[in-house]
């Protein structure tokens, strides 16, 4: 079926209900409105509100509380309204999911999903646009996942509610209804950890995830008209990161452009950048290069556009690390 | 005092005057002279008119998404107009009565949600935080502040205002007993519109009440009819001199009624009744003070065509200034960021400034 990012998502929500009753979504919003971006919109009436329950207004309680479901034996999957809000909610993630395995000796996991959407360039209001996952890359115990497409989105997501770990999935809103693809019908996942490679090239490497993927597509079919070959990488999951993957395509192409839209300093670009000065510094034909939001809070949407990376401004990092 | 007379574990709740305007009660009537009488009313159209406007722009594309304030105007105003210069406030996101209240331009404010920057800046000497937007965050800031002017020695209050799906927050939580443990010379105002987006207050608290909550916290708690804007001014007073002579914080829940969707992306009828909406559309604000003000011969069809133009062109005087004022240079995006610019984010400032070829 032709689905948008959103649909998928809804789609694989109540595929995965329906297939195991130890799933529950539990967030503000996600009832009988069906969330705020229809994410979960149908599921209340089909699975009952037990199962897709609304909330108070509470994002400590609700991971909190999806933890201790996990505890006995169920699958909650939390919905944060936006990751701009999933702040009060940071010391449950941190202090307690993401460590909880470690403090029992292995006795206990947290196998909780959190869902949000995240990202800027739908001029949004404050708060509803920024990229702060290398904040939560940063934790041991937690994964990370970002899809870039809807047959990525139901697939991830799939493969992250089967997980025994806490996942992070960040659903970037800039791809929710950006454009529909055909979507398997069946229950599909695509594993966890493992990067793909998008567009193959030979040239450089561009290394990027969630609404980047799509910019950074269109910046490499431009720049194979001037005769430059880029091998587009979606890494899906940033932490745990597939570093054979990253590794592998640079040993061959010699050039990384890392492209994100968080802010650059300490962002997960320079995770990516110190992998490659470790492990491939003898491959590399030009410095590693990072496109990515300058050190500034999001902009309100009228100057969003100064913040925002486009397919311009990739398309120079590549001319810049073609002709170092 | 309003908090001995009025128990809202009971369900208790002020009210002044009756839905038709009638005065129920003549022995709470706050002290205002005529002219306060009819301020108060300007400031509730202006209120209303500046929403109206503001939703309108958004259907045209000239304004982006918007919190609409239609039905809260007399706890806006009413909570808002027993501060004095000295005081300070922390609102949240929906109280465009309490911006207008103390002074706020309404172009500043109708800039902030036409997304340009400029609408960041609190003008000088106004002593209010800009509002928040993550739910209940700014309520233990406030309480901070008055513990700062007690501490300082100052004879202020501080209101802080939010909605009742905040009183979820931990945030809620935490500032109160905060500010019950210290006495801090704060008044929380809910304005219980009864929804939270989709989420109706019997899904977010189990409580009879908000303000009872005040009870667990130490301190007085008081329910009031948010549509009244006479007894918003009473309670909001009386608990704002209780603060400023040290008699510590006071929780008061305006019972009100959101009339428009949450925000302008929000679909309200898919999760409430036509029935609830009409309901509470007879218990308008507005209407209710205008026909006490016309019983006591305030208020005349002469007077409100002059406010309703007065008003009117005051609200086109803001759109005015608002679309011509550009959007924030790239200068203004960057330099805000820290006190002094960090060296490297002037260099990111200059890249980006090469980048977009000093378009901006
Ligand atoms: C911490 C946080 N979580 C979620 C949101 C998204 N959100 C914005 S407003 C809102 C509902 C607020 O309801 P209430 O506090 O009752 O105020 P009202 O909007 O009714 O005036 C939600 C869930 C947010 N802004 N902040």
């Amino acid at each position: 079926m032709n689905l948008n990012m959103v649909q998928a998502i809804n789609q694989a929500l109540a595929q995965a209900l329906a297939a195991d009753e130890r799933v529950v979504l539990l967030g503000e919003d996600i009832g009988p409105d069906g969330g705020v971006f229809r994410a979960t919109e149908g599921l209340s009436e089909r699975f009952g509100t037990d199962r897709v329950m609304d909330t108070p207004l509470a994002e400590s309680g609700l991971v909190g509380a999806a933890i201790g479901m996990a505890a006995l034996g169920l699958k909650p999957v939390a919905e944060i309204q936006f990751l701009g809000f999933i702040y009060p909610a940071f010391n449950q993630i941190v202090s307690h999911a993401a460590r909880l395995r470690n403090r029992t000796r292995g006795r206990f996991g947290a196998p909780i999903v959190i869902r949000t959407p995240y990202g800027a360039g739908v001029g949004a209001l404050e708060h509803h646009s920024e990229s702060t996952e290398a904040l939560f890359c940063q934790i041991p115990g937690l994964t990370v996942v970002v899809p870039s497409s809807p047959v990525e989105a139901k697939g991830l997501l799939l493969a992250s509610i089967r997980s025994e770990d806490p996942v992070l999935f960040l659903e970037p809103t800039r791809l929710y209804r950006a454009g529909k693809e055909e979507v398997p019908e069946a229950a599909y996942e695509i594993p966890l950890r493992r990067a793909r490679i998008v567009r193959p090239g030979a040239d450089l490497t561009i290394l990027a995830w969630g609404a980047m993927i799509p910019i950074s597509l269109q910046a490499a079919e431009e720049a194979a008209a001037a005769g430059h070959s880029a091998e587009v990488i979606d890494l899906r999951t940033l932490s745990p990161m597939d570093e054979e993957a990253v590794l592998a395509s640079v040993r061959k192409t010699g050039r990384a452009l890392i492209v994100h839209e968080a802010p650059r300093a300490f962002g997960a670009g320079a995770e990516i950048a110190a992998l490659l000065a470790e492990s491939a510094l003898l491959h590399l034909k030009a410095p590693v290069l990072r496109v990515t939001a300058p050190d500034i809070t999001v902009p309100l949407a009228k100057s969003e556009a100064a913040y925002y990376v486009d397919a311009g401004r990739i398309g120079a990092g590549i001319t810049r690390l073609m002709e170092f | 005092m309003l908090t001995d007379a009025f128990d809202a574990a009971r369900g208790e709740r002020v009210g002044i005057l009756d839905p038709d305007g009638r005065v129920l009660r003549p022995d709470l009537l706050p002290a205002l002279t005529p002219d306060d009488l009819r301020r108060v009313l300007a400031l509730m159209i202006l209120t209303r008119e500046a929403d109206r406007k503001a939703l309108l722009l958004q259907r045209q594309g000239r304004l982006g998404t918007f919190a609409s304030s239609l039905g809260h105007e007399a706890c806006q105003v009413g909570s808002a107009f027993g501060l004095r210069a000295e005081d300070w406030a922390f609102p949240y996101f929906r109280d465009m009565g309490l911006y207008l209240t103390v002074g706020y331009p309404l172009a500043t404010y109708y800039h902030y949600w036409m997304g340009n920057e400029a609408g960041f800046r609190t003008p000088d000497g106004l002593n209010l935080f800009p509002f928040a937007i993550p739910v209940a965050s700014q309520i233990p800031q406030a309480v901070g502040a008055a513990l700062a002017a007690k501490h300082l020695g100052k004879p202020l209050a501080v209101l802080t205002t939010f909605g009742d799906g905040a009183t979820s927050e931990g945030d809620f939580h935490e500032g109160l007993n905060f500010a019950g443990v210290h006495r801090a010379p704060v008044v929380f105002v809910c304005y219980n519109n009864q929804w939270a987006i989709s989420t109706p207050i019997s899904r977010q608290t189990a409580s009879a009440s908000i303000a009872q909550k005040a009870a667990a916290y130490g301190f007085p708690g008081l329910a009031v009819d948010g549509n009244d804007v006479l007894a918003m001014i009473a309670a909001v007073r009386e608990a704002l001199d209780r603060a400023r002579s040290g008699g510590g914080p006071t929780l008061i829940e305006a019972f009100t009624y959101r009339m428009s969707h949450h925000t302008t992306s929000d679909d309200a009828s898919r999760y409430r009744s036509r029935e609830e909406v009409e309901t509470w559309e007879r218990r308008d604000p507005l209407a209710r003070f205008r026909a006490y003000l016309a019983a006591q011969g305030y208020w005349d069809q002469d007077f409100e065509g002059r406010l309703g133009a007065e008003t009117g062109a005051r609200i086109e005087a803001a759109v005015a200034e608002a679309e011509k004022t550009p959007p924030a240079s790239l200068e203004d995006l960057f330099v805000f960021t820290y006190k002094e610019i960090p060296a490297r984010l002037a260099a990111q400032l200059a890249e980006r400034k090469m980048q977009l070829g000093g378009a901006r």
